[in-house]
């Protein structure tokens, strides 16, 4: 697969995959991991230690602060792969060590939710 | 991208832990959003004040880079949780009062000046037209890209802080003079605040990091910063320019995508309360807002915020008078967008006119929300 790393890592786990993008700060809780949105796809579903897939993250820069918490509280996903890398979640993966790739649409489309995972950067 | 030897090798530690951090986190953005080098800033705007938001994690973590970190250039900061001056009318707990205050103060050692807004670009001068600054307050990175002549990346909390203590930025598309690639035409007749913010949103979701818009008259101060907020909570999109260009794609806002908009954020048709601000209120318009309510008084709570600059002029001027007058409840430092102050268990509803708080109030607050125009709210919710 054709990656470009943003954060480099190792992860194992299944992919939970979403077509929406992801605001963090006003869709997330930093707690439990749950998403509280009730417009997005992965509405009352948990992001934890999973290989989140989705296109990217919107909103508010506060959402750094929310992958952030979500490593400290032991919620946050095992890795991150989008096809567009923000700021947010970039800058949010950097601090607390999520690996974070970035692939394309090909790429993207052919991940299926709930299949087996590993991301290597390495 | 590529770094220079000094800053690789304080991305490697040689400068210290903080700094070994900050390059870590310049590293990753940088590479985000194909940036090719770092370049300097001289103003950085930080988010992540707001105990509400950034919880214990972000706390300890203010706490614990605040020992010996300084920020390099001017460095101002968004909206914090309360007033401290009426916070005892609010139902906050201890705790959070305490939390907050350690957060302002982990800033404050750190050389940050205590602002507590979300509209640097109304209180402060602004630079010379081209001045690379960073801000991480959405709204402001756009009003800063569009109207002030500024250039911004849409900065995250840690890249505006990454870029406050090192005084450098990735060199994106968006610093650069790059055109976008969509215009969305405008189709609405005689748009009010609230249509800008719908607007704004719907240009959020579908544009990338820049739009035209075309068919935009009359953007007063009121309707541009409702335009920015709900630009701003919906996208990646850093900046807008007013005008079209026939080489790009070409989206209508038109009546049926704005009720799409408006369908997804409105959810009840009556507040408990009303609150204005997201972003804050200016001089001017809370000077437009004392005339309007001539005469008047609100029939319910009415929540208003404004930076603690703007309410001392407006102090002076007996401005908040007037609005005390009318029964509003003047509030600076913090703003209605992730307040704590709002709490579901003693509101259900809230009516508002900006898009951004609605957002926010509906998904983080968890209550319902009411969305009209301002000239609506006086007309049905005062006497």
């Amino acid at each position: 697969m054709n990656l470009k790393t943003i954060v480099k890592g190792n992860a194992k786990g299944i992919i939970m995959k979403s077509d929406n993008p992801i605001n963090f700060l006003g869709a997330v809780d930093k707690k439990t991991g749950f998403i509280r949105d009730k417009n997005h796809d992965l509405f009352q579903k948990s992001i934890k230690d999973t290989i989140l897939v989705f296109p990217h993250g919107v909103g508010s820069s506060v959402g750094a602060y929310t992958i952030y918490s979500l490593k400290s509280n032991n919620s946050a996903p095992l890795a991150m792969m989008c096809q567009k890398a923000d700021l947010t979640t970039a800058s949010g993966c950097a601090l607390a060590n999520i690996p974070l790739v970035i692939i394309s649409k090909k790429e993207f489309d052919s991940l299926e939710n709930g299949k087996d995972f590993e991301i290597d950067t390495d | 991208m590529e770094l220079t030897k000094e800053e690789e090798s304080a991305l490697k530690g040689d400068k210290g832990e903080t700094l070994e951090l900050a390059y870590r986190i310049l590293a990753a953005t940088g590479e985000a959003i194909n940036a090719d080098k770092l370049i300097p800033i001289n103003w950085a705007h930080l988010s992540g004040v707001n105990y509400n938001t950034i919880g214990d994690s972000g706390e300890e973590f203010l706490s614990k880079i605040s020992k010996d970190a300084k920020v390099a250039v001017k460095t101002t900061l968004n909206p914090m949780g309360f007033d401290i001056d009426n916070v005892s009318k609010y139902n906050l707990d201890k705790n959070f009062i305490e939390k907050q205050q350690s957060i302002r103060e982990s800033y404050e050692r750190m050389g940050v000046e205590p602002s507590f807004s979300c509209i640097p670009y109304e209180i402060y001068d602004l630079p010379n037209k081209g001045t690379q600054v960073s801000f991480a307050e959405s709204n402001a990175a756009i009003y800063a890209n569009s109207i002030g002549h500024l250039k911004t990346n849409k900065e995250s909390a840690f890249s505006a802080l990454a870029s406050a203590l090192t005084g450098k930025s990735p060199y994106s598309d968006l610093r650069k003079d790059d055109s976008p690639n969509l215009t969305i035409r405008m189709k609405i007749k005689q748009p009010n605040e609230l249509t800008f913010g719908l607007l704004g949103f719907f240009a959020g979701k579908v544009a990338d990091n820049s739009v035209f818009l075309s068919g935009v008259k009359n953007l007063d101060k009121r309707s541009c910063k409702s335009l920015c907020g709900g630009m701003g909570t919906s996208g990646t999109c850093g900046k807008f320019v007013l005008g079209e260009d026939k080489t790009t794609e070409k989206i209508d806002f038109d009546e049926k995508e704005m009720q799409k908009i408006h369908d997804e954020l409105n959810t009840c048709d009556k507040g408990d309360l009303i609150t204005l601000g997201s972003p804050q209120l200016g001089l001017e318009e809370i000077s437009d807002l004392v005339s309007i309510l001539k005469n008047k008084s609100f029939r319910k709570r009415c929540m208003i915020f404004c930076p603690r600059s703007v309410q001392n002029q407006a102090r002076k001027l007996s401005y908040t008078n007037e609005l005390e007058r009318a029964g509003c409840e003047i509030l600076s430092d913090c703003c209605t967008c992730l307040t704590p102050l709002i709490d579901k268990k003693d509101v259900d509803s809230v009516t508002t006119n900006s898009i951004k708080g609605a957002y926010y109030l509906k998904n983080s607050n968890g209550v319902d929300v009411n969305l009209k125009p301002l000239s609506q709210i006086i007309k049905e919710e005062t006497k």
